[in-house]
């Protein structure tokens, strides 16, 4: 034991004293190494918030975590496939079940008329104290005002449509849809609010009414088209999803985000592969560099390698004496970037604003403002991924180096 | 285990086409306390004797024993681990690790083997003064005169009390006086520690210590007579 000790000892030393040689080189090397890892981590951070905000988004358009729907509503999106308002179990389920937000939201095809255009919307009823927390709308107005109640006579519609009806706020439209028995519902509305949206097509397909007014207007007393649940974090559903699946009534569809819309649920299960494929991307990068640092290390001192072995240094410890070398590098390497990384996104947490480039952003659905989202596991993983590969990438020098005639290595100058 | 015996040792190297004789059967027993020299022209096979006394290096054929231990078929690891223990080196120059200090240099072999700390500190001071370098215990290699240099490495050689030493041209760098100094500190640790010295030289001043000459020449030994 006090044998090892004193062994790891002299190659710390050994190490720690070789390391600083040359200078030159190793600052060269740290150098990499830390912007490597700098690199890693930052980039890693915004890519995770640039996808975090088109998830938010995307689940925002939906919306919502999890839906409670007809088995149909997906597919035709129509009154007929309504379904009951929650009651009994399922009530309780969503009452008492710790779910953050949850409401009942009509959604249906419908025509909208101006005195001068007329277009085909998706007519959506919403409840306005959840909607906030469920589509975002209501903090996207950027003209008049949201709903305020369930009862709420009045109609919100998005900029670009109201471009294209050429009305705007306090005009009357006309709403006309079917009821469940395909007789024609029809009514006006006036405009009491404009929103604005990332997406242009968003803004220009859906129109927003008090659920109440609409449950009138389409004859369907005490049924809704779904049922729309909100928990605190969309990457952690799973658990809500089962539960209130227990308690929903056959007949009905329960889905979770990432069932609706796969596209989403794509984008969310790559990002950890791409964040893995890009620090690995960058590792081999410094790969290069970090074996060539060591060959030239050691090329330089051959002599040395055959004395330590005449002076009975085993092969094995000549070995660690290299990746321990290597091993401080690395973790200098590390320290250096990681603080680099975390004095960079500190001052994004803010945002980023990308707007010069931000169109082509707004197309994959994301906003213009990046918030780079630093997580545990990012920063644990690049750092991970350095050192265990940086060890790896080193053994094969390490072990020439033990290997070396110790003859030869004495006589070499 | 520290008498040495050689037997029908043989050694070639290739050079191009040209096979070079190293060893040429070369027979040899070293007792307890001995203090050899190997003497021979420059080409005549010292070093490679040397190399193979201290399994630096395997011999073609033949054998090799340390007193029960035949060592020329150990590995790698064992090998490095009689060295530790058994056998104290001293080359011609580049003795030393030049990002150590003299008194780290002394303890490295100390260190490896696992001697405490205290110990360590204590054995190199007293070995350092003992060889003429008290006061420039923390100075690195560079810092030191190539004959300073040499004394740290038969410091470090002897400091471990190995059953041997083996001391390759330790005086080619060394004028007259360095020379001589390091002789007289051969000398006297020969005899009172009772270490074995097997000294290879082409000088003649290091062979009028020697009480036993062993002359080579093309690899064989020509003469080996007391003095
Ligand atoms: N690695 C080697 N490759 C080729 N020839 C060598 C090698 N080592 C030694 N020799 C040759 O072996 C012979 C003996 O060398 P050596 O033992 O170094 O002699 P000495 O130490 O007596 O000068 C010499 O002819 C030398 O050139
Ligand atoms: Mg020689």
């Amino acid at each position: 034991m006090t044998r090892l000790f004193s062994q790891f000892k002299t190659i710390l030393t050994l190490s720690w004293r070789n390391l600083w040689r040359n200078h030159r080189r190793t600052g060269i090397m740290l150098g990499a190494i830390s912007v490597g890892v700098w690199a890693m981590i930052f980039m890693t951070a915004l890519m995770r918030g640039m996808v975090d905000d088109m998830l938010n988004q995307g689940i925002s358009n939906l919306p919502g975590h999890i839906q409670i729907q007809h088995p149909e509503f997906l597919d035709d999106p129509s009154v007929v496939n309504s379904i009951d308002e929650p009651r009994g179990d399922l009530l309780a389920a969503l009452e008492n079940n710790g779910v953050r937000v949850w409401a009942n939201r009509i959604k249906v095809p419908a025509v909208i008329m101006s005195e001068r255009e007329s277009r085909g919307i998706n007519l959506i009823g919403i409840e306005p104290v959840s909607e906030a927390d469920i589509s975002g709308v209501p903090a996207r107005i950027s003209k008049g005002r949201f709903l305020e109640s369930n009862q709420d006579k009045g109609l919100v519609i998005g900029a670009k449509l109201a471009e294209r009806l050429e009305t705007r706020l306090g005009k009357r439209v006309v709403i006309t849809s079917q009821d469940p028995d395909n007789n024609l519902a029809e009514r006006g509305f006036r405009v009491i609010g404009i929103y604005r949206a990332e997406l242009a097509a968003q803004e220009e397909s859906n129109v927003y009414a008090a659920r109440g007014t609409l449950q009138d207007l389409l004859k369907i007393e005490g049924r809704v088209s779904q049922i729309v649940l909100v928990d605190d974090d969309y990457r952690n559903v799973e658990s809500l999803y089962r539960r209130v699946a227990a308690a929903t009534p056959a007949g009905l569809e329960v889905k979770p985000w990432y069932e609706i819309d796969t596209y989403l649920a794509v984008m969310f299960n790559m990002m950890d592969g791409f964040v893995l494929i890009w620090v690995i991307i960058i590792f081999l990068a410094l790969s290069f560099g970090l074996v060539n640092t060591l060959v030239m290390a050691i090329f330089e001192r051959v002599r040395e390698i055959g004395l330590i072995q005449a002076l009975g240094m085993r092969p094995g410890l000549i070995v660690y004496q290299i990746l321990l070398e290597s091993l401080m590098l690395l973790l200098i390497g590390l320290i250096v970037g990681n603080m680099l990384a975390l004095v960079t996104i500190k001052p994004l947490e803010d945002g980023l604003d990308v707007s010069v480039v931000a169109e082509g952003m707004a197309m994959m659905g994301a906003g213009s403002v990046i918030y780079p989202s630093l997580t545990l596991y990012d920063v644990v993983l690049a750092n991970v991924v350095v050192i265990l590969l940086g060890i790896l990438t080193s053994i094969l020098p390490a072990w020439r180096a033990s290997r070396l005639d110790p003859v030869r290595a004495l006589n070499t100058h | 285990m520290s008498s040495i015996r050689c037997r029908q040792l043989c050694k070639t190297f290739k050079q191009g086409d040209e096979i070079i004789t190293g060893l040429d059967h070369v027979d040899i027993d070293i007792e307890e306390g001995e203090f050899v020299c190997l003497s021979g022209p420059s080409g005549s096979g010292k070093t490679t004797l040397l190399n193979a006394i201290g399994g630096l290096d395997t011999p073609d054929s033949g054998e090799i024993h340390m007193g029960d231990i035949r060592i020329d078929r150990l590995e790698r690891g064992p090998l490095a681990d009689m060295r530790l223990h058994h056998i104290g080196f001293v080359f011609q120059s580049y003795n030393l690790i030049p990002v150590l200090s003299a008194r780290e240099n002394v303890e490295f072999v100390m260190q490896v083997q696992g001697v405490p700390a205290a110990q360590r500190s204590r054995k190199s001071l007293e070995i350092l003064r003992e060889v003429g370098l008290e006061g420039m215990e923390n100075r690195r290699p560079a810092q030191l005169s190539g004959g300073q240099q040499q004394r740290v490495a038969v410091a470090r050689a002897i400091v471990t009390h190995p059953d041997l030493v083996l001391a390759d041209e330790p005086t080619a760098n060394l004028d007259s006086v360095a020379a001589s100094h390091l002789m007289d500190l051969f000398v006297e640790l020969n005899q009172h520690h009772r270490i074995t010295f097997v000294i290879a030289t082409h000088d003649k001043r290091v062979m009028s210590y020697a009480r036993r000459l062993i002359k080579m020449q093309d690899g064989k030994i020509i003469s080996d007579e007391p003095q």
